[in-house]
């Protein structure tokens, strides 16, 4: 994984609440044994027609879009199905973060092991945000992870919340099983005193 | 005397493997379920760090979501759910992973083959990469779905970084009446509390509803848990989920089993345990439930209207049910009872187990489905199809006029070649109805396998209690 940066890009807005992962990438697509190329497939149906046409209203097909790094989506982004491949086909399009009032469990827990950065704003700022990227789409945010600060256009900061743990392996671009493989003889000890364990290998 | 606590906190604290302030504790896995669609980039993972698989033994494998359920001597004609098929079996034999793959006597979907083989016990920790392993809670175990890089965490460490959850009770009381069944309550809990209700949470459902279910009803309400927002949800266990596991292949025998249950009495919430979140739902005013739009929140009682979105205030919400009725063809305030349907569609790891099967035969025996929908039977394992064998239920399917299918998720997910054609209409015993779901452009209604049965007779939507 590589580091987390700070950055400032545009927005793109998707006024949709509840947005699930099937709509973020469906799951005809998931019979792929790779992570790679999911890009292409990223919100697919409401992306492309029956021929397979770009539909020129949807937001992804807009001109601009191309190198904007942060989604603004509507409360409670990316529940459903636990499938990863979401997180991996937003931040292959480009993303780096995704802006909600809400997120769902596993989604979030997906997007911060992929650098993507799930920020949570309130409703007040969310709205806003909404409303200056309506009023001139080309407005830019600026991301610190460090400072857990969102710098809005009309420059306020606003604070986000990060798990300390999380920000860490961000910032250091570290992911979480080299952490847990240093655990190791914690992890023996512990199955040194369970009991009643199943064995799915009885009778194999 | 020690503080009172909640079932997840017991079970919780017996499972934490080490914990450091700042960081997330690291939590023992006792059963880890995998399956092809989300487990191939994990066991590549694996392989580029040089990594085995820690406790094969406590890992199982099947094949189930891009599965065919058509005739299974026969070839598969998709040749990247073949391939994905074929990577999943040759990653078990590398790794030393007992697999239930396309040809075993066991195989099955996931969440319906971990219960019936035992495997799925009270107080364990249970993960798959699937949003619905939530369904193994039915059984007082702590279980949850897990995205593809921490299915490789499992696999190498059997441990997952994890961060506690709010507690939300969710409390039944009351008696369900004739035509009235679990999927009814949970997709009512889903109505009341929205998609995102149980964000952060952990539900356990209580109360004197949910003690009268049996065990696959008690699964079905876990199962959907997720579709609440929450990534559990659990029953403490009682004599109906001893009674259930008590000799399935992998439960405890003889003295282990007596210890076992002793330790399973123990599990369950203290009295004076607090939860952060609470709701009730009074069983007795229940009525058949159904979703009209594009999540599993936006259901009704099967009586009721559509939603009129001019009536609705917030102008997100608003938005939203407008964009879910122009997606499902439906105008507001109007009624879903006597809309044609296309398709139903009895199956998945919601509805798919013996007595689902049971249920819908019962309605459908001596019927016939109308001419004008196509009907499918996906049991969900191998063993639940030989026991609607051994009980004739495939030939009341059949001479209804329905499908008697292979198992698999089928169009639940719609990824094995089982999907709606756009612009179809189906009524579903899964457990998803967004866009899409089943097949581009498909519209979903889900509902109780005897709302499904009843609608496949009729071919529109019906209050089975019409049909009673």
């Amino acid at each position: 994984m590589k580091s987390f940066t700070n950055f400032e890009s545009r927005i793109v807005p998707l006024p949709v609440n509840n947005v699930d992962t099937d709509q973020i990438i469906p799951a005809r697509f998931l019979k792929t044994t790779s992570k790679q190329g999911l890009d292409q497939q990223l919100f697919f149906d409401w992306r492309y027609d029956e021929q397979g046409r770009p539909k020129p209203e949807f937001i992804l097909n807009q001109p601009g879009v191309k190198g904007a790094e942060i989604l603004l989506a509507g409360d409670n982004f990316g529940c459903g199905s636990s499938r990863e491949h979401a997180p991996w086909a937003l931040t292959q399009f480009g993303f780096r973060a995704v802006i909600s009032t809400s997120f769902a469990d596993i989604f979030r827990g997906n997007s911060l092991k992929n650098s993507l950065l799930p920020i949570v704003v309130p409703p007040d700022i969310h709205q806003a945000l909404f409303a200056m990227v309506e009023k001139n789409p080309d407005v830019r945010v600026k991301v610190d992870l460090a400072a857990q600060t969102l710098t809005l256009p009309d420059g306020r900061a606003v604070e986000f919340p990060v798990d300390p743990f999380s920000k860490q392996c961000l910032l250091d671009g570290v992911d979480e099983l080299g952490y847990i493989l240093k655990q190791q003889p914690a992890i023996a000890a512990f199955e040194a005193r369970r009991e009643g364990s199943i064995d799915t290998l009885q009778g194999v | 005397m020690s503080k009172p606590k909640t079932i997840v906190e017991k079970i919780w604290d017996s499972h934490v493997v080490h914990e450091q302030p700042g960081a997330p504790a690291l939590l023992y896995v006792d059963l880890h379920l995998v399956h092809e669609v989300t487990s191939p980039q994990a066991f590549q993972g694996l392989r580029e760090r040089g990594l085995k698989v820690r406790r094969p033994d406590l890992t199982v494998a099947t094949a189930d979501h891009s599965i065919p359920t058509t005739d299974r001597s026969l070839p598969i004609v998709d040749t990247i759910a073949a391939n994905q098929l074929a990577q999943l079996e040759k990653n078990c034999q590398d790794f030393g992973i007992p697999c239930f793959g396309v040809h075993s006597d066991r195989q099955g979907i996931v969440h319906v083959i971990g219960p019936e083989l035992g495997l799925t016990q009270p107080g364990m920790t249970v993960v798959c990469g699937d949003s619905h392993t939530a369904t193994h809670g039915a059984f007082g175990a702590l279980a949850f779905g897990i995205g593809t890089s921490e299915v490789a965490h499992v696999l190498a460490t059997q441990c997952l970084l994890q961060r506690r959850s709010k507690a939300f009770q969710v409390r039944v009381d009351g008696q369900l009446r004739p035509g009235i069944a679990a999927k009814d309550i949970i997709l009512g809990v889903i109505a009341k509390i929205g998609v995102g209700g149980g964000t952060g949470c952990i539900f356990e459902y209580t109360g004197t509803a949910i003690r009268a279910l049996p065990m696959e009803q008690r699964m079905t309400i876990c199962n959907m848990s997720i579709e609440g927002g929450a990534r559990a949800g659990l029953i403490a266990p009682d004599e109906t989920t001893f009674e259930y596991i008590c000799g399935r292949p992998y439960a405890p025998k003889g003295a282990a089993w007596n210890a076992a249950v002793a330790r399973w009495r123990e599990i369950g919430t203290d009295e004076g345990a607090v939860y952060d979140k609470q709701i009730s739902i009074d069983a007795n005013r229940l009525e058949p439930m159904i979703t009209y739009g594009t999540n599993p929140g936006m259901g009704i009682p099967i009586t009721a209207p559509v939603p009129d979105p001019s009536a609705i205030t917030d102008p997100l919400e608003r938005d939203s049910v407008e964009k879910a009725l122009r997606y499902m063809g439906l105008e507001g305030g109007k009624p879903l009872l006597g809309r044609p349907v296309n398709v139903v569609f009895i199956g998945s790891c919601t509805n798919s187990r013996i007595s689902d099967l049971r249920t819908a035969a019962s309605l459908l025996k001596g019927r016939k489905v109308s001419a004008k929908v196509r009907v499918m039977v996906v049991p969900g394992s191998q063993e639940v199809k030989r026991q609607a064998e051994a009980e004739g239920l495939p030939e009341i399917f059949r001479a209804a006029g329905c499908e008697w299918r292979e198992p698999g998720c089928s169009m639940c997910i719609a990824m094995n070649g089982d999907q709606l054609q756009p612009g179809e209409y189906s009524v579903s015993t899964s457990n998803r109805n967004f866009e899409g779901r089943q097949g581009k452009g498909g519209r979903t209604f889900l509902a109780s396998p005897l709302t499904a049965a009843a609608s496949a007779v009729t071919g529109v939507v019906t209050d089975v209690r019409t049909l009673l």
